[in-house]
C-alpha cells in the first residue's frame, strides 16, 4: 500500500476517461507529483458504462474539430500508451427518418467536409445494406456514413491511460473520495479525503456526473445534472452482424458490435429519468424491439446483461473546460453523453492550461459562466 | 500463438498469470479485474471463475474472502433471446 500523499503539485478529482487522460497528459508534460484520486475504483462511473462510440460527424464546427482531434489521436493511442485500447473504426451509419432530421444531416455534412471530415451522404437502402448487411430501414429518409468513426473498449482505454500515467510517475488512489475543498484568497489550496488532507497547488474536478456536488464545495455552482440511461449487452456473435455503428437521433437508438462479438445497443430515456442505476424491465425490452426490427435476424441472440449509466448533462448539452472564479480550480466535465469520445482531447486541453500553454483547441467558449450570461453552445447532432 | 495453459476463466481465456499480472499493478478488486480481462463477463457471467479469482485477491490482499467484493452481478441473470424480450405481454 502507498503512503498517503500529504502534498501534491496537482490533484484530479475523478478516475474516468477524463481524469486519468488529464493526468497522463499532465504526468507526460513533466508535472511532477501529480495525484489522482477516486471514490471508488477507476472506471467505475459513467466511462465504465458507456457505449463508447467516437464520431466525427457532428453539426457545430466546435464539436467536429474536437472530435476530428480525438480520432487522431485514438488512431495512435495503442502505440502512445503501450496497451491496447480495442478502437474499431466500423463507421457510424446515421439514420434520418424525418424530413427536418434529413435536412439538418445535409448541412451537417457540408459543414464536415468544409474541415476534411469527408462524410458520405445518400438516400439508397442499397448502399446501407453493404455497410450494415440486412438492416432494415425501407422507413428511412437518408443516411450519412463516415468510416474513421467507431468505437473504443472504454475499460481498456482507461486503464492504458492510468497505466502510462503511472509510467510517468503520478500516482492513483482509488476508494479514496473527496469530501471537501479548502480555498483561501480565492484560491485552492487543498483537497480534503475520507483518508487524509492533500496540500496542492492546483485541482481539477473531473467527477463527471457527480461534478457539480465537488464544485460546491468550494463555492462554485455549476448548473449540471446526471440523466439515467439503458444500455444492453448480447452474448457473442459471428463478426458482421451490425458492422458500423447504427444510430438515429429520431429513431432514438445506437446498436454495434464489439470485435468480440457481443452486441451493445441503448436508447434515451423517453420518460421522466429515474436516477440510481437500477435497469428496467420496460427499457430492455423496448431496446430489443428496435434490435429486431432493424436487424431481424438478431432475434436469436441472447442478452446477457444490462445496466444503466449516468450522462453527466449541461444545460446546452456541451462541456464545461477552464478554470472557475477560484483560481486553480480547474474543470472538465459535464461532457452530457460524449465524454468518452471526448476524454483524450479533454486531457490534452486541460493539461495545457493548466500548464499555461496554448491549448491544441481553444476552450474559452466552454467556460462555465457561458450560463450566467445566457449563452449556449447549440449542438444539432445529439441524441 | 503459445498454448493456454492454466485457464481460470473459460469464457474469455484468461489465464492465471494474466490474472495475477494485474493485481500485481495495483487492479486487487474482482470489478477491476473485470474490467481490464473480460473475466466474469462471459455467458456464464463468471459462476466458473469467480470463485478462484476471489481466492487469488484474498491471498493478495490478505483479506479474507466474506470481506471481499464479489463484483456486481447485473440482469437479467440467465440469458434471454432478443426475440423472447421483444414480444408484446
Ligand atoms: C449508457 C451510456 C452510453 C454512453 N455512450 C457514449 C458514447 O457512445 N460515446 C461517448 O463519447 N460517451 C458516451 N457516454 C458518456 C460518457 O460515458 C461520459 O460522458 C464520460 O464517461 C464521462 O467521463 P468522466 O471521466 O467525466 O466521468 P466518469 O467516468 O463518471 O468519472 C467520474 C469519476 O469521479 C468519481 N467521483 C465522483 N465524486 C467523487 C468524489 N467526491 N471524490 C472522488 N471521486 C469522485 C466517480 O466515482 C467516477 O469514477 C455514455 C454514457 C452512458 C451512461
Ligand atoms: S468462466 Fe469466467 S465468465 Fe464464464
Amino acid at each position: 500500500m502507498m503512503d498517503f500523499p500529504k502534498t501534491a503539485d496537482v490533484v484530479i478529482i475523478g478516475g474516468g476517461v477524463v481524469g486519468t487522460a488529464t493526468a497522463y497528459y499532465l504526468a507526460k508534460s513533466g508535472r511532477k507529483n501529480v495525484v489522482l484520486v477516486e471514490k471508488n475504483t477507476v472506471c467505475s462511473g459513467s466511462t465504465g458504462r458507456c457505449g463508447a462510440g467516437i464520431r466525427a460527424q457532428w453539426g457545430l464546427e466546435l464539436n467536429c474539430r474536437m472530435a476530428l482531434a480525438c480520432l487522431d489521436t485514438f488512431e495512435q493511442l495503442d502505440e502512445e500508451l503501450g496497451l491496447p485500447t480495442g478502437l474499431n473504426q466500423g463507421g457510424y451509419l446515421l439514420v434520418a427518418y424525418k424530413e427536418k432530421e434529413w435536412e439538418q444531416f445535409k448541412k451537417n455534412v457540408e459543414l464536415q467536409h468544409s474541415l476534411g471530415i469527408k462524410t458520405e451522404i445518400f438516400t439508397d437502402v442499397k448502399r446501407a445494406q453493404e455497410i450494415c448487411p440486412g438492416v432494415a430501414v425501407d422507413d428511412a429518409l437518408g443516411f450519412t456514413f463516415y468510416q474513421r468513426d467507431g468505437h473504443a473498449d472504454p475499460f481498456l482505454t482507461t486503464f492504458a491511460f492510468q497505466e502510462a500515467a503511472k509510467r510517468y510517475g503520478a500516482k492513483f488512489y482509488k476508494f479514496t473520495e473527496v469530501t471537501g475543498l479548502k480555498v483561501e484568497g480565492g484560491q485552492i489550496r487543498a483537497v480534503e479525503t475520507n483518508r487524509g488532507t492533500i496540500e496542492c497547488g492546483q485541482v481539477v474536478n473531473c467527477a463527471g456526473s457527480w461534478a457539480q456536488d465537488v464544485a460546491k464545495m468550494a463555492g462554485i455552482h455549476l448548473p449540471n445534472w446526471a440523466e439515467r440511461h439503458e444500455i444492453l449487452i448480447t452474448e457473442p456473435v459471428d463478426p458482421g452482424v451490425c458492422p458500423p455503428m447504427l444510430m438515429s437521433f429520431s429513431g432514438n437508438y445506437y446498436i454495434q458490435q464489439r470485435p468480440h462479438g457481443s452486441i451493445i445497443a441503448g436508447e434515451s430515456p423517453s420518460h421522466e429519468p429515474l436516477l440510481g442505476y437500477t435497469s428496467t424491465a420496460h427499457s430492455i425490452e423496448s431496446i430489443a424491439k428496435t434490435i429486431i426490427k432493424l436487424l431481424p435476424r438478431a432475434k436469436n441472440i441472447r442478452v446477457v446483461r444490462q445496466w444503466a449509466g449516468h450522462y453527466d448533462m449541461t444545460p446546452d448539452a456541451a462541456p464545461i473546460l477552464g478554470e472557475t472564479d477560484v483560481k486553480e480550480f480547474w474543470h472538465a466535465t459535464g461532457f452530457s453523453g460524449h465524454g468518452f469520445m471526448l476524454g483524450p482531447v479533454a486531457g490534452q486541453i486541460m493539461s495545457a492550461l493548466l500548464n499555461g500553454e496554448k491549448p491544441p483547441i481553444d476552450p474559452t467558449i466552454m467556460d462555465y459562466r457561458r450560463f450566467e450570461r445566457g449563452e449556449r453552445i447549440v449542438e444539432p447532432n445529439v441524441v | 500463438m503459445t498454448e493456454k495453459r492454466n485457464v481460470i476463466c473459460r469464457c474469455e481465456e484468461i489465464e492465471i498469470d494474466e490474472i495475477r499480472e494485474w493485481i500485481a499493478r495495483g487492479y486487487d478488486t474482482f470489478d477491476e479485474l473485470k474490467r481490464e480481462l473480460r473475466v466474469g463477463m462471459g455467458p456464464c457471467q463468471g459462476r466458473g471463475c469467480r470463485d478462484i479469482i476471489l481466492r487469488e485477491l484474498s491471498k493478495a490482499t490478505g483479506k479474507p474472502i466474506s470481506e471481499l467484493n464479489p463484483g456486481t452481478i447485473r440482469p437479467p441473470v440467465k440469458p434471454i433471446k432478443l426475440g423472447l424480450l421483444a414480444e408484446d405481454k
